[in-house]
This record gives C-alpha cells, sequence and structure tokens, in this order.
C-alpha cells in the first residue's frame, strides 16, 4: 500500500475541504467571542438545501448558491438567540444539530419521497478541474471549490491580520467591553461573523454533496462539523494552524479508506478519523500545559 | 464554558449557588415564584393578594414558564412546517397521539420511557456540574455489548445472571465517559466536545464485536445469539415489553434525587455548576467532582444499553440502542426542564410520548417520523432563549428596585 502517490493527495484534499471550511466559520466566530458549536447542524443543512437547490434548478452552481444562502438564514437562530437574546450558545447549537438532523430527514421524504440516501441522474453534480480544462496533477480531480477553500484560508489569514475590521474583530474577541466603549458596534461585528460562519458552512455542506459525491444521504455531515470545532480548538485564532488541523484529520479519513480496501472492517475506517482527532487533541493539549508550565517559571 | 446559564436560569455569578430563585425578592413574590412544576405554593393565601388574583397570578406565571412556552413555540413551529411541506396537522397530531398512547402502543411508550429515563440522568448529571455529556451513545453501546458478552460467555445463576451485566455495562458507561474528565481538567478541553469525539468510535467498536467476535453464526444478521435465560430481565405482571428495569431505574431517580436536593455530594455539584470558582473557593475538590459526575451520567447511560439488550429481544442487535434517538429525546428533556431535577421525568414522559408516536403517525397519516425531532430540536433553542430573556429581565427588574 504506497500512501505517497497523487490518489492519496487528492483523496485527503477531498475530505479536507468541507471540514477546512466549516473550521473558518467557527474560527471567524470564535475571533468574535461566539463559541460557534452548530457547524455540524448547519453543514448537514447546507448539504441538503444545496443538493434541494441543484434539483430543483438543474444546474450545480445554483445548488451552491441555494445552500450557502439557506444555511445563512440557517445561522441566523444562532445569531439572533446568541447574540440578540444573549441564549447560551452552547445549547442553542445542541439544538441546532439535531434541528437540521430531523429537518432534513423530514423534507427529504416529503420533497424526494425518499429515506436514507437520494441520488438521480438528473441531479448535478460540481465540475472537476480537469473538465473545465485545467488538468493538473491532485488537484485535476477536485470540484473548483477545493482551490477556493485554499483561498479562503489565506484570505481569511489576512483579513484578520492587515485590516482594521479584522483587528477590530480580534479586539471584540478580547475585550468586548472595551471595544464597545471605543465605539464599536460589537453587536454587528457579532451577527455578521456568524452570519458569515453559515455561508462558510453553506459552502462545506455543498462541497461535501455535490463536489464529493452527488447526493444526499441522511446524517452525511457525520461529526465533519464537530472535527471543524476541534481544528479551531487545535489552531486557536490561526488560520494556517486550523488548516493543518484539518489536514490531519482529512489524512486519517483517507488513510481510513486505505484500510478498509486493504481489508480492515469498515468499523476501523469510520473510527479511525476521530481516533486521530483525539490524539491530536492530548498532545496539543499536554505541549500547551508544558508550555505554560516552562513560561510560569 | 459556563454550564450556569443552563442548568437553573440563572448567570454563573455566585450569588446564586446556595439554590434555585434565591434572588432577593419580597415573600410574597418568592411564594409562588418557579414552583409550577410540583404545585406546591398554591396552598395557603398570598398576604395582600387573595383568592382569584392569587389563582390568575399563578395560572399567568405556570403560561409564562419557559418550558411551557418552548413547548408550545416549538408545536407552533413545527406546524407551520407541515403546512408548509403540505402536510395536515389535523392529521398528523391525531396520529401522533394515537400512536403513543391508544391500540396498545402505550406499552412501547412505557418500554422507550425507561432508557430515555435513563439518558437523561446520564446528560442531566454532569449537566449540574457544568460539563455536557454528548456521548451518550457511545456508553449505552458499549455498556450493552458488554452485558451481552458477559451474559453469552459466562454461566450464571438466575439472580447473579441479571445483576453481573446490569453491574458490569454501568462500570464500562463510567469509563468511557471518564476518558473525558482528564481531557476537561487537565487539558482543558470541554466535555461537550471529547465526550462526542468518543462516542463515534466506541460505537464503532461496538458494532464490530456484535457483527464479528459475537455475532450468531450463519443468520449473516448483524445480531448476537439470544441471550440464556438466566441473563433475562424478568418482565413485569402483564406486560411483554416493560420489564424489571422499569422499578429500577424509577428508583435510581429517586434516589439522585434525594441526593442532588438533599446530600453533602449534590450540594457541591450544585455549587460547581453554578459558578465553578466560588466553589473552588469554598473547598470544593471541583476536578474530582468532573470526573464523579461525568463517571456517574456515563454509568447510567451503559446501564440503558444492558437494560435494552437484557429485556426483549434479549440480544444485541446491531443499531439497536442508537436508532430510536435515546440520547438526545433525553436531552431535549433535561434542558426543558430547566434546572429544576424533580420535573425531568415528566419532560422525559412528554418527549417520549413524542418520539414513541412518532412511528405511529408515519403509519397512519404518512407524515415522516423525524417531525420529533424537529420538535425537540426547536424545544432546545426555544427554552436556551426564553431561560436567559426571563432572567434578564429579573435582574433588570431587580436593579429597578434597588434603585428606586
Amino acid at each position: 500500500m504506497n500512501i505517497f502517490e497523487a490518489t492519496f493527495f487528492a483523496a485527503v484534499l477531498t475530505a479536507t475541504a468541507p471540514v477546512v471550511l466549516a473550521a473558518l466559520g467557527g474560527l471567524l466566530s470564535s475571533v468574535s467571542g461566539v463559541f460557534n458549536m452548530a457547524l455540524e447542524g448547519q453543514l448537514l443543512w447546507g448539504a441538503f438545501t444545496a443538493v434541494v437547490f441543484s434539483y430543483l434548478t438543474g444546474s450545480a452552481w445554483l445548488g451552491v448558491l441555494g445552500g450557502v444562502l439557506a444555511t445563512v438564514l440557517y445561522s441566523a437562530i444562532l445569531s439572533v438567540s446568541a447574540v440578540t437574546f444573549r441564549a447560551d450558545p452552547v445549547v442553542v447549537a445542541v439544538g441546532m444539530n439535531l434541528l437540521a438532523l430531523g429537518l432534513t430527514a423530514f423534507l427529504m421524504r416529503q420533497v424526494f419521497g425518499v429515506g436514507g440516501t437520494y441520488t438521480s441522474p438528473d441531479l448535478r453534480g460540481l465540475p472537476t478541474l480537469a473538465d473545465l480544462g485545467l488538468d493538473v496533477p491532485v488537484l485535476g480531480s477536485q470540484s473548483p471549490l477545493v482551490p477556493v477553500t485554499l483561498a479562503l484560508v489565506v484570505a481569511v489569514a489576512l483579513w484578520l491580520k492587515r485590516t482594521r475590521a479584522g483587528l477590530r474583530l480580534r479586539g471584540i474577541g478580547q475585550h468586548a467591553d472595551a471595544a464597545e466603549s471605543l465605539g464599536l458596534r460589537v453587536g454587528v461585528y457579532r451577527h455578521g461573523v456568524v452570519l458569515a460562519a453559515g455561508a462558510l458552512c453553506g459552502l462545506a455542506g455543498a462541497q461535501l454533496a455535490l463536489g464529493n459525491v452527488t447526493l444526499f444521504s441522511e446524517g452525511m455531515s457525520a461529526g465533519r462539523g464537530w472535527v471543524a470545532v476541534v481544528a479551531v480548538m487545535l489552531g486557536g485564532s490561526r488560520p494556517y494552524r486550523v488548516l493543518l488541523a484539518c489536514l490531519l484529520f482529512g489524512a486519517a479519513e483517507a488513510f481510513g479508506f486505505r484500510l478498509q480496501g486493504a481489508g480492515l472492517p469498515q468499523q476501523a475506517a469510520d473510527a479511525a478519523p476521530y481516533v486521530i482527532t483525539l490524539l491530536a487533541l492530548v498532545v496539543a493539549g499536554a505541549a500547551g500545559r508544558r508550555r505554560q508550565t516552562v513560561e510560569a517559571r | 464554558m459556563s454550564g450556569g446559564p443552563t442548568v437553573d436560569g440563572h448567570d454563573a455569578n455566585g450569588q446564586h449557588a446556595n439554590g434555585q430563585h434565591a434572588d432577593g425578592r419580597d415573600a410574597n413574590e418568592h411564594h409562588t415564584d418557579g414552583r409550577e412544576v410540583d404545585g406546591r405554593g398554591v396552598d395557603g393565601p398570598v398576604p395582600g393578594r387573595r383568592g382569584a388574583g392569587a389563582v390568575v397570578a399563578l395560572a399567568g406565571r405556570i403560561v409564562l414558564a419557559p418550558a411551557v412556552l418552548a413547548v408550545a413555540g416549538a408545536l407552533v413551529l413545527t406546524t407551520l412546517v407541515m403546512l408548509a411541506v403540505g402536510v395536515d396537522p389535523a392529521l398528523a397530531y391525531p396520529a401522533l397521539v394515537r400512536g403513543a398512547l391508544y391500540d396498545g402502543n402505550l406499552e412501547y411508550t412505557i418500554a422507550a420511557f425507561v432508557p430515555t429515563l435513563g439518558m437523561a440522568l446520564a446528560f442531566a448529571i454532569p449537566l449540574r456540574a457544568g460539563e455536557f455529556n454528548l456521548g451518550g451513545d457511545g456508553q449505552m453501546a458499549l455498556g450493552g455489548v458488554v452485558a451481552a458478552a458477559l451474559a453469552l460467555n459466562v454461566t450464571l445463576p438466575a439472580g447473579l445472571g441479571v445483576l453481573l451485566p446490569l453491574v458490569a455495562a454501568a462500570l464500562t458507561g463510567a469509563l468511557v465517559a471518564g476518558i473525558s474528565a482528564p481531557l476537561r481538567t487537565r487539558l482543558g478541553v470541554p466535555a461537550i466536545v471529547t465526550t462526542l469525539l468518543v462516542s463515534t468510535p466506541a460505537v464503532a467498536l461496538a458494532s464490530y464485536l456484535v457483527r464479528f467476535p459475537l455475532a450468531e453464526q450463519g443468520t449473516g444478521n448483524a445480531q448476537t445469539p439470544t441471550l440464556p435465560d438466566a441473563a433475562h430481565l424478568p418482565a413485569l405482571a402483564g406486560s411483554e415489553y416493560v420489564t424489571l428495569g422499569l422499578p429500577l431505574i424509577a428508583l435510581l431517580t429517586a434516589a439522585w434525587l434525594l441526593a442532588d436536593a438533599r446530600g453533602v455530594l449534590g450540594y457541591e455539584i450544585r455549587a460547581t455548576g453554578s459558578n465553578r470558582e466560588f466553589a473552588r473557593y469554598g473547598g470544593v475538590a471541583v476536578n474530582r467532582l468532573a470526573a464523579v459526575t461525568l463517571a456517574g451520567g456515563g454509568a447510567f447511560a451503559g446501564l440503558v444499553g444492558a437494560l435494552i439488550v437484557l429485556g426483549p429481544p434479549y440480544r444485541f442487535v446491531d443499531g439497536a440502542l442508537t436508532a430510536p434517538g435515546y440520547t438526545f429525546t433525553a436531552i431535549a428533556a433535561v434542558l426543558l426542564a430547566t434546572g429544576r431535577p424533580v420535573a425531568v421525568p415528566f419532560t422525559v414522559a412528554l418527549l417520549t410520548i413524542l418520539s414513541a408516536g412518532g412511528p405511529g403517525m408515519e403509519r397512519d397519516a404518512g407524515v415522516p417520523s423525524q417531525l420529533t425531532q424537529i420538535v425537540q430540536g426547536l424545544i432546545i433553542v426555544i427554552v436556551a432563549v426564553f431561560a436567559t430573556v426571563r432572567h434578564v429581565r429579573r435582574r433588570r427588574n431587580a436593579r429597578t428596585e434597588a434603585g428606586a
């Protein structure tokens, strides 16, 4: 089993892209001081609505657009309850994740008339870069959203570090009252960021359901939103570190598929990404602790 | 991350560490405050506000309680969803109630109440200390597998044949949930994340064990063989599906309620949940409590796994433990109880009826049973909003009075 070949790297990118997009949303929210644990539900909602709009319009790109808009709308639940009404964002997120699971499963039966998995030849998936005439190695088999994802990581990093709005957002996250006293409209920034996270999760869902595959199945986000939450914990407010954490997860998932191909049971492949993610948390946590102790001396 | 606001609708700011509704309001107000659930506070005339006025005030408080508003709001929104996709609510809701309570379905509903109540404790016990246990599925599945493996491989006399698997399953669940405690206290990773991350591999491991080493040979079904008779939980008289698990879980729930309200440990747990630093200052071993509550919750989840496996059909069927969604029905129920443990059995009963009626609704009215998940999700979101709004309003009133 050779893991150092182009197809393996391609598989890693495929597995990583949706997680990175969701994690960018989580990162922006966390920088502004809102704990966004509803990524899982938003990712699932994005995947479902992208499929619905692709089915209704017959165009994959309109599907992506519809998915993004619908998920922005969905993320308004978090922005209104946690920012306007100051409800506990963790509890709201638990509710939103469950709601997304129920809504998608219910609507799928009503709209498509099937449960479990929906796919159809009429459903338009995203083209690969090779289809568009850009047959570069590794990236050629990916949807155009994959390079967009990488570009967004750079964009978010630059925006946070180099722009006035990015600086203000970081200030709000560090001390909301101080930022408010300087005349910043904390609520506006937080609403904007949570809705932007919704847009990113919608994009993530569209990539998952129209890019990686062309179908929707119940619960297809399968914990990726939670892995994104962990990636934000590991990477803090640094987008490149978050990307690295997501790549670790993507590599674990791609490796799990290889293991399955090599005859290991499917359950091992299911478990691999989570075990790796947990181990990464433990290692990073222990390292952070050691660093703190050293600094304390 | 503070568990305070969710545990009892209060901010985590120390002054509420001694229990619920200890906010400084006058005695008249206090008499009817927040006691809607157990009906106390009705007896005896309230000075200055007699007879009908008091009844109206009480009725107002019941109607405006976050739990009632949340259920009502969730049902209204769900009805809108139904109308939007062309489902007739006048058909769906009666079918839901029939599916849960009529035509001999009540027995299934009571049977589903047992695991849901158990999973509610699995979530509620750590929540009282401010920790979220979302990994109930994994704790339950591994508990169930251990119970099945023990019952299949060790020959035991009748009484012990049930008791030992139950205890082993509880210990397994405690261990699986306990993993998250050092991650929380030593590395600072919230339990809400680690419990969930442990859960998926745990469910996968249970599934693997049931499909391969413990599988029933020759049938190709993903299930264990039927457990020996000595490991069957006795059914209650006159019932086929309701087992000894019902009185057992009722007893354990009563014990928890008592310990929570009156015990020293219960007090320390509540203090930690209200304000972790304040409790630490007061001499509470908060890190040890995180481990104790997480393991305690996990023990209940493991126990539920064993109760399902040792009950009809007396075997571990892959997916049968996690598919009904007991874990999240229970989480919705606990959050709906808004920090009043006494209310938990009632909210669990309500949400069990809602989710147990789902299949009946699907059969009779053709409405997908996933509708019940929508209701649960909405309940959680709305109750979170109302709990804070009420608290903020009350604090604002208190401030105005103090200023006057």
